[in-house]
């Protein structure tokens, strides 16, 4: 299992390295479309585009369908949740830390204050 | 049911971001309600970094936390996560008052990780940018927070819980 979330890291992380991808990704958002016309959108050849296509494929952000003599490709069912949980995780363990530095942050400002006025007097 | 009570006396937290800005570097941003030089002393005091670095919700108790915050100064964090310890430790790279501070964290066994923290203050409040640099890719998918993925399943639920917990002492 977790060997598996590192394979799968790796390669959707590898697949996101690259501009073109992450347009595609984008693209693919918003509706299906065939290999050709998004080579097309990307001025790309035909092969360029299935490299990258493959890429996508393989790390699951992306699958595709081929039907008569057209490639369609649309999105992975969990492109990219995945990913994102991975990020929550740090942002809920960076969020707890940087609440209780708040508190700590607090009482140096409000030992400050006392302080200060002790000194005025 | 007392959910508005609280709320007066808790002031609006600031939103923590966390970016993966490359296969091994991960960098989260915040801003303290504090000017740096208040801040930086409770990223660089043992005895304060201590009370806010391991989240109590984290079910980690810090056994020890020694830190000699000065360029080529080590520092190490022990902890104990329920029957075994761990540690985490490494040196002081590089130490600006109030406005930077650069450490490595040499435990794991692929390589070390450099963490670069900046201090940007602006209208006495303090912008918090922490660079984590990672040796490898793989480092930085394993990291620590993905090892205590059931310590965190938790942590919604306590963090909500600590907005309510006073503890002015």
């Amino acid at each position: 299992m977790v060997q598996y979330c590192q394979t799968h890291f790796d390669a959707s992380f590898g697949a996101l390295s690259d501009a073109t991808r992450r347009g595609v990704l984008e693209q693919l958002g918003r509706a299906d479309a065939s290999i050709s016309a998004l080579a097309e959108n990307f001025h790309m050849t035909l092969t360029g585009m299935k490299k990258h296509v493959g890429v996508l494929e393989e790390a699951g952000l992306v699958t595709t369908e081929k039907v008569g003599r057209v490639r369609t490709c649309k999105l992975g069912v969990c492109a990219l949740q995945e990913e994102a949980a991975w990020i929550e995780r740090y942002r809920q363990l960076w969020g707890a830390r940087f609440d209780e530095l708040d508190k700590v942050v607090e009482k140096l400002k409000r030992k400050e204050r006392v302080d200060g006025r002790k000194k005025r007097k | 049911m007392d959910e508005r009570r609280e709320s007066d006396a808790t002031p609006t937290k600031n939103h923590t971001t966390v970016e993966r800005r490359s296969e091994r570097e991960l960098v989260v941003t915040r801003t303290v309600n504090a000017p740096a030089r208040l801040v930086f002393e409770a990223w660089t005091k043992a005895e304060l970094f201590r009370r806010w670095w391991v989240p109590k919700s984290y079910g980690l108790t810090l056994l020890s936390c020694e830190m000699d915050v000065r360029v080529g100064g080590q520092y190490r964090l022990v902890f104990r996560h329920e029957d075994s310890t761990m540690e985490f430790f490494g040196t002081y790279l590089e130490v600006t008052p109030h406005s930077r501070l650069v450490w490595t964290n040499e435990e794991g066994d692929g390589g070390m990780t450099v963490t670069t923290v900046t201090f940007d203050e602006n209208a006495g409040k303090t912008l918090l940018v922490v660079h984590d640099r990672y040796p490898s890719k793989e480092a930085l998918d394993s990291g620590s927070t993905a090892a205590m993925p059931e310590a965190l399943d938790q942590l919604d639920e306590l963090l909500a819980s600590l907005g309510s917990s006073t503890e002015t002492k």
